[in-house]
């Protein structure tokens, strides 16, 4: 049975990571490296690597963290931050990541999507969408922003996730700006709205806080992945005990011990 | 030893080099007749779309290369579904090694496609799986699949039973993705590399 996926995420700065400071068995908790090979053994399904840099430089050093990854763990992984261009992606590609994720590039042009997917395939095209509730002329809607979240724009959420698998994405990454942080729970409502609408996959994202957030996230949330960064990076959830749980709670999960 | 893996224009191939990597095996990686005959391995790995990488084999003489191999080959992912007679995607003709015909999954309520994610095989006939624990989890990514039928040495579940290994004399080929599937996938590979 196709199995419900437990995705750490990893944010990345000049090559290093940036939360995740609290694991006393790594020699470097800021090694990006190092932390996705221990996720990986404990059991996480897949690893998404978002660079937070914003120079030149620290993009090649982005793009040398990926080949070290991708050499180092047996899961895939999914890279974004700041791709703009088929150049960004076949680059990210051919250094071994197995998907790419893209925001505000897609939001700017979202032909954009149709062409990465014509060139290299659906299933690593993930369009990563982060919404907020807002107040607009209509009452309150789901806005998508850009920037990291704390720019809005003129799109509405729902349907920009359909018109974002029509145009050729391979999966959704949902994050709602409006749970992130806040350790209540992800964004039930919206998520099963969005993943209900969707014939691919939807990742959600924003507001786990214990465990009992991702059985509702896969049950109520109807998502296929979960993912969260701090909540793991500060040993909150071991992912072991995660899976364990929802596992007792049959949900299809795959178990590694 | 010598192991092979083909060069064609499919994605994806770096990852099977890192995971050859991570278990000592050398390989050469080349789209070269002569060197994929001396070879004692052959890897015939990949993403793609059915159509455009057959056009390519056709366009380098591999379609008739690979078929007329005589030492294990391994078709991963696409590598498999161009190993097979037929496949609905843009309707092609394959290689025809495995007498069968790749389908796409039929829509299916609550059913998403592309079958991506983790999901777990059975029903084992072949070395390929030694050492493996019963449904062992194996990461697929794919939106055609060939149904169980006479070669079918482990298969899978996503809206219908579908062949997730096929094998058939010297030819063995894997739905999903070896490469990044944990211990179990690396395991596949060394089976491979043993035979």
């Amino acid at each position: 049975m196709l199995t419900k996926r437990i995705i750490p995420c990893l944010d990345v700065k000049d090559g290093r990571t940036v939360k995740g400071v609290n694991f006393v068995n790594l020699r470097d908790a800021g090694d990006a490296v190092e932390l996705g090979a221990m996720y990986a053994a404990q059991g996480a399904d897949e690893l998404v690597y978002l660079d937070i840099t914003a120079t030149v430089d620290g993009r090649s050093t982005f793009i040398d963290l990926v080949r070290r990854v991708a050499h180092t763990i047996n899961i895939p992984f999914t890279v974004g931050g700041g791709i703009s261009s088929i150049a960004d992606v076949s680059a990210l590609l051919h250094a071994g990541a197995d998907k790419v994720s893209i925001n505000s590039a897609a939001v700017r042009n979202p032909d954009l999507i149709n062409e990465l997917s014509l060139e290299f395939g659906s299933q690593c095209i993930v369009v990563a969408i982060d919404t907020r509730f807002v107040p607009t002329e209509n009452g309150h809607e789901h806005i998508v922003h850009t920037h990291g979240g704390r720019k809005p724009t003129e799109i509405r959420s729902i349907p920009w996730a359909k018109e974002v698998e029509d145009r050729g994405a391979g999966e959704i990454l949902l994050t709602s700006m409006d749970t992130d942080g806040t350790k209540n729970g992800f964004a039930l409502e919206l998520t099963a709205t969005i993943s209900g609408n969707a014939n691919i996959p939807v990742i959600a994202s924003g507001g786990a806080g214990n465990m009992e957030h991702f059985y509702d996230v896969f049950t109520a949330g109807k998502a296929d992945a979960g993912l969260a960064a701090s909540i793991f990076h500060f040993r909150e959830i071991d992912i072991p005990d995660l899976k364990e749980y929802l596992k007792n709670k049959d949900l299809p999960i795959r178990m590694t011990r | 030893m010598k192991t092979v893996i083909i060069k064609y224009n499919a994605g994806n191939v770096q990852s099977v080099m890192y995971a050859l990597d991570r278990i000592g095996a050398s390989y050469l990686y080349t789209d070269d007749e002569a060197e994929i005959r001396s070879a004692d391995k052959v890897i015939f790995p990949g993403v793609g779309e059915a159509s455009t990488t057959m056009s390519y084999l056709r366009s380098v003489g591999l379609d008739k290369v690979i078929p007329s191999l005589k030492q294990p080959v391994f078709g991963t992912c696409i590598g498999m579904q161009l190993m097979c007679r037929f496949s609905e995607e843009n309707n092609t003709e394959c290689m025809g090694i495995f007498d069968v015909d790749v389908k796409r999954f039929p829509a299916t309520p609550g059913m998403k496609v592309p079958h991506m994610g983790w999901n777990n095989i059975s029903n084992y006939k072949t070395p390929l799986t030694d050492g493996l624990p019963d449904n062992a989890y194996m990461y697929f990514v794919h939106s055609y699949a060939a149904p169980v039928c006479a070669y079918t040495v482990a298969s899978c579940d996503y809206a219908l039973p579908f062949s997730a290994m096929l094998h058939k004399d010297n030819f063995y080929a894997a739905q999903f993705h070896c490469e990044i599937s944990g211990n179990a996938g690396q395991q596949i590979l060394e089976n491979f590399l043993k035979i």
